[in-house]
């Protein structure tokens, strides 16, 4: 076990990895109640084409068999998993994102019992044919619901004009099609190629005491039997940096027409400490340039195009990554016109020392206030930890950053061949 | 278990709470005013945060406000409407980054209360009245809001089912007011308005984080220095009508999911001896993945991906939520409603009541754990009007017995079931009526 110390925000995180490969870390949080752990599998809806481990040759697997894997976790031989979580007095809960599936636990009391009970249940297949076709109704329900939300719908709409053939494009649930193809084989062979805990992170914060949690974990894994860990062959198309279409309409039923644009990104490889500072940069850039104290902002608002902030965001995992500027308006044209006249401008003067730091203080706030969340640290720490970065980099990252890495970002990211837009109108 | 506390205390008027504490890495501030409901007044009292927020005598503008933030290191001031029980209440929320993180010598906290007090106390005026034109931006940006409700269905579905409900009462209107009242809205009525919440709003000021407590006390007596009405308001809901027939409700809409809500009364508040059995009694019922309905509607018979149910813990309201396929309305209405019916009978284990209540305290004990659970906590024990003290908190929920629990479902009756439905015209509404 080692320790990894973070003066500045008074945190210290202590690791292991296993001899099976799991990778352990504990963030002990004197003072609070509540212990919440993740348990999280990198793998998510883009792993849809591998080399399966035993056979060597390349599956394609349907789309939203990630997700629907999640689902299936919960149900053992013995019934639902959610009833031992309950008696033990706690929650469990899990989420499927493009790249990550996280199986989460929340707790105040018998810690022990229900870590354990969170590793179990994770390494615990068991789906059978009767089983896996009762989900199917439930996921129908839960793709409806999604298909009811204009926002999600134009989410996947402007990836598809970005994206060819990345699967990044797909919606991480599938469609009623897709997920009513999904067999309990296919269940298991994406279990067996993704679930091996050399591909896994477990993550606990909360009153704990580290050396005792490890040992409790370490113990557990001695007690079963994996295979040798095998590196995975992940299968992704070819994807350019131009974007599949410059622009498109979507008809929903919305009151407001919505209006996005995106752009995607053009080196999607970078990882670790260049990831960090790229991400932050952009995060910064956007916020000064789109951000509520912003002049395109002021512009838009009292040119009556819009009534609320823009929402704007950046992905970026190991080989896809996008920003995405949106906004609810009668007039889309107008909001398009004044995001290209923004970043022009941008990239032809410079940014001022004094914009850019305050944009800077302002995400560190930000920062603080969101890992006040032990939820938001173990999901994120995670994340970050998957593309060979650190959490707590954040803050000294974003206090180093100056206007010229800034610029540099500007120039690499906003180009006229990587941009889309996508109007969503009334039908 | 080291334990947080919050002090209370009155300052000119104003009630104040701290929670000093080294857990979190900000200071939270919470401002609330809250007013009765009134129905010709929710509009105006909705658009006052948000014109409040637009300009001051020193910042006559947003981007003057946000730039202000931004040199206090990225503070943030949002600003927010809700209603509760009988009242609807005017919320502003700040957040600073605590002293450790900041390169400046002296403390946040004193400019954060200066610009709130300034922004709730001091608006940019015109003629005695509130700026024109922020108020024609804020009434335009209002409607926006309102509007944009109808693309969030399940949303909208509740806006609807409490408007049913509640039809008549001031309590039947969301909190963000009503489309129609704002275009006879002006900049000198709401500004009326705004002066008669300054006078008879009950204020409420939390603020949790690290900071010295007598030093903070000071400052907001100096800050908050008018005289604010502290008659404090003793009833949050008169709600005490009785069971009608079960009102049936279809809406027809552009959607792919079916939403069904049933509205229930359960007469009892955060102010009745029983509302933790009634809790208890929700725990069972839907609240959680280990309920009734989640097992039978979604596990069992696969009808829905989300099915539970909440209570609103001052109006004595319950709400259970499903989306369903439009094919499937009959047999889950039969389900939910066979769950209640189990509920009134008993049918469920000293086990199940257990577990209830093991839930609860877990929640209870991680409010503590972040700065707005510890409002939220404090807030309740100021309606409730019983201790916030942690152990006598675990202990109310600890006496609940099946009993309690059997008593307290059985005064639930059901109001209302809302269905919004899909657009084409297919010839069920025989069989709706048919539910009951």
């Amino acid at each position: 076990m080692n320790a990894v110390i973070y003066k500045k925000l008074g945190e210290t995180i202590y690791h292991e990895k296993l001899v099976n490969g799991l990778e352990i870390f504990i963030l002990p949080k004197k003072g609070f109640h509540k212990t919440f752990a993740t348990f999280t599998t990198k793998y998510g809806s883009i792993d849809n084409k591998f080399l399966l481990p035993e056979k060597k040759c390349i599956t394609q697997v349907p789309d939203g068999i990630a997700h629907f894997l999640e689902h299936k976790m919960f149900e053992s031989e013995k019934g639902d998993v959610y009833h031992t979580f309950a008696k033990q007095g706690a929650f469990a809960n899990a989420f499927t994102s493009f790249s990550r599936t996280a199986y989460t636990l929340s707790a105040t009391f018998n810690i022990n019992e229900n870590l354990t009970t969170l590793l179990n249940f994770v390494q615990d297949p068991y789906f059978s044919d009767e089983t896996v076709e009762k989900e199917k109704g439930i996921i129908e329900q839960e793709i409806k619901m999604y298909d009811d939300n204009p926002d999600w719908r134009a989410r996947f709409g402007i990836l598809a004009n970005m994206y060819k053939s990345h699967p990044v494009k797909i919606d991480i649930a599938g469609t009623v099609n897709s997920i009513n193809q999904i067999t309990k084989e296919d269940l298991y062979a994406c279990y067996n190629t993704f679930y091996h805990p050399n591909n896994m992170l477990f993550f606990v914060v909360g009153p704990v005491e580290p050396e005792e949690i490890i040992k409790l974990i370490r113990n557990n894994q001695e007690q079963k039997t994996f295979s040798k860990p095998e590196e995975i062959h992940r299968i992704f198309p070819d994807e350019d940096a131009k974007v599949n279409r410059r622009s498109s309409v979507m008809n929903l039923p919305v009151q407001t027409p919505k209006v996005f644009v995106g752009y995607k990104e053009s080196n999607p490889g970078r990882q670790g400490q260049e990831l960090l500072k790229y991400e932050l940069s952009l995060n910064v850039l956007l916020e000064l340039m789109f951000g509520n104290s912003s002049e395109a902002y002021e512009k838009m608002y009292n040119g009556g195009y819009l009534d609320k902030p823009l929402t704007f965001d950046y992905t970026n995992e190991k080989g896809f990554g996008f920003s995405v500027i949106g906004g609810d308006s009668r007039e889309p044209e107008e909001i398009i016109n004044i995001v290209d006249e923004t970043v022009f401008k941008f990239k032809k003067e410079s940014i001022k020392k004094e914009d850019a730091q305050r944009i800077i203080k302002k995400e560190i706030g930000s920062f603080l206030s969101a890992i006040n969340s032990p939820q938001f640290i173990a999901n994120q720490f995670t994340r970050y930890r998957f593309n060979d970065m650190d959490l707590f980099d954040v803050l000294p990252t974003l206090e180093n950053l100056t206007e010229k890495d800034l610029e540099q970002v500007l120039h690499l990211h906003f180009s006229e061949e990587s941009k889309t837009t996508l109007t969503v109108i009334g039908k | 278990m080291e334990d947080v506390h919050i002090s209370s205390s009155e300052h000119n008027g104003l009630q104040l709470h701290l929670c000093s504490t080294n857990k979190f890495k900000t200071i939270s501030i919470m401002l609330m005013i809250k007013v009765p409901l009134q129905e010709d007044l929710t509009t105006a009292r909705a658009l006052i945060p948000h014109i409040l927020n637009s300009g001051t005598i020193n910042y006559p503008n947003r981007k003057l406000i946000k730039e202000k933030l931004g040199e206090m290191y990225g503070a943030t001031l949002s600003a927010d409407v809700q209603k509760k029980g009988d009242h609807q209440i005017i919320m502003f929320r700040m957040e600073i980054p605590a002293d450790q993180f900041l390169s400046i010598p002296h403390s946040l906290l004193k400019l954060s209360l200066d610009l709130l007090h300034e922004v709730v106390y001091n608006p940019l005026l015109e003629n005695g009245k509130f700026n024109s034109s922020i108020v024609e931006q804020e009434k335009r940006s209002l409607k926006q809001r309102l509007s944009s409700m109808y693309d969030e269905k399940i949303l909208y579905a509740n806006v609807r089912l409490i408007e049913e409900m509640f039809k008549g009462e001031a309590y039947q209107f969301p909190a963000s007011g009503r489309e129609e009242d704002i275009v006879s809205l002006d900049a000198l009525s709401i500004h009326q308005v705004y002066k008669n919440l300054l006078e008879n709003g009950f204020f409420d000021l939390f603020i949790v984080g690290a900071f010295n407590e007598n030093e903070v006390k000071s400052m907001v007596q100096d800050i908050f220095s008018e005289q604010h009405n502290n008659n404090p308001i003793k009833e949050i809901s008169s709600e005490r009508k009785v069971g009608n027939p079960v009102k049936v409700i279809q809406d027809r809409m552009d959607v792919n999911q079916g939403k069904l809500l049933l509205g229930y009364r359960t007469f009892s508040t955060i102010q009745d001896e029983d509302y933790e059995a009634a809790r208890v009694a929700n725990a069972i019922f839907g609240r959680f993945p280990s309920s009734k309905l989640f097992i039978n509607v979604r596990e069992k018979e696969s009808l829905a991906y989300f099915a539970h149910s909440q209570i609103e813990s001052n109006k004595g309201l319950l709400i259970v939520m499903a989306g369903i396929d439009f094919d499937n309305y009959e047999r889950t209405v039969e389900i939910i409603r066979e769950q209640e019916y189990a509920m009134k009978k008993g049918d469920f284990t000293e086990s199940e009541v257990a577990q209830g209540k093991a839930m609860l305290i877990s929640l209870l004990l991680e409010a503590y754990d972040t700065p707005l659970g510890i409002m939220e906590v404090s807030i309740q024990a100021i309606d409730s009007g019983l201790s916030n003290n942690l152990n006598d908190e675990i202990k109310r929920i600890s006496r609940v017995s099946k009993s309690d629990v059997v008593r307290a479902v059985n005064k639930w009756n059901l109001d209302t079931i809302y269905f919004l439905n899909r657009e084409e015209y297919i010839n069920e509404c025989s069989n709706l009526q048919k539910v009951r």
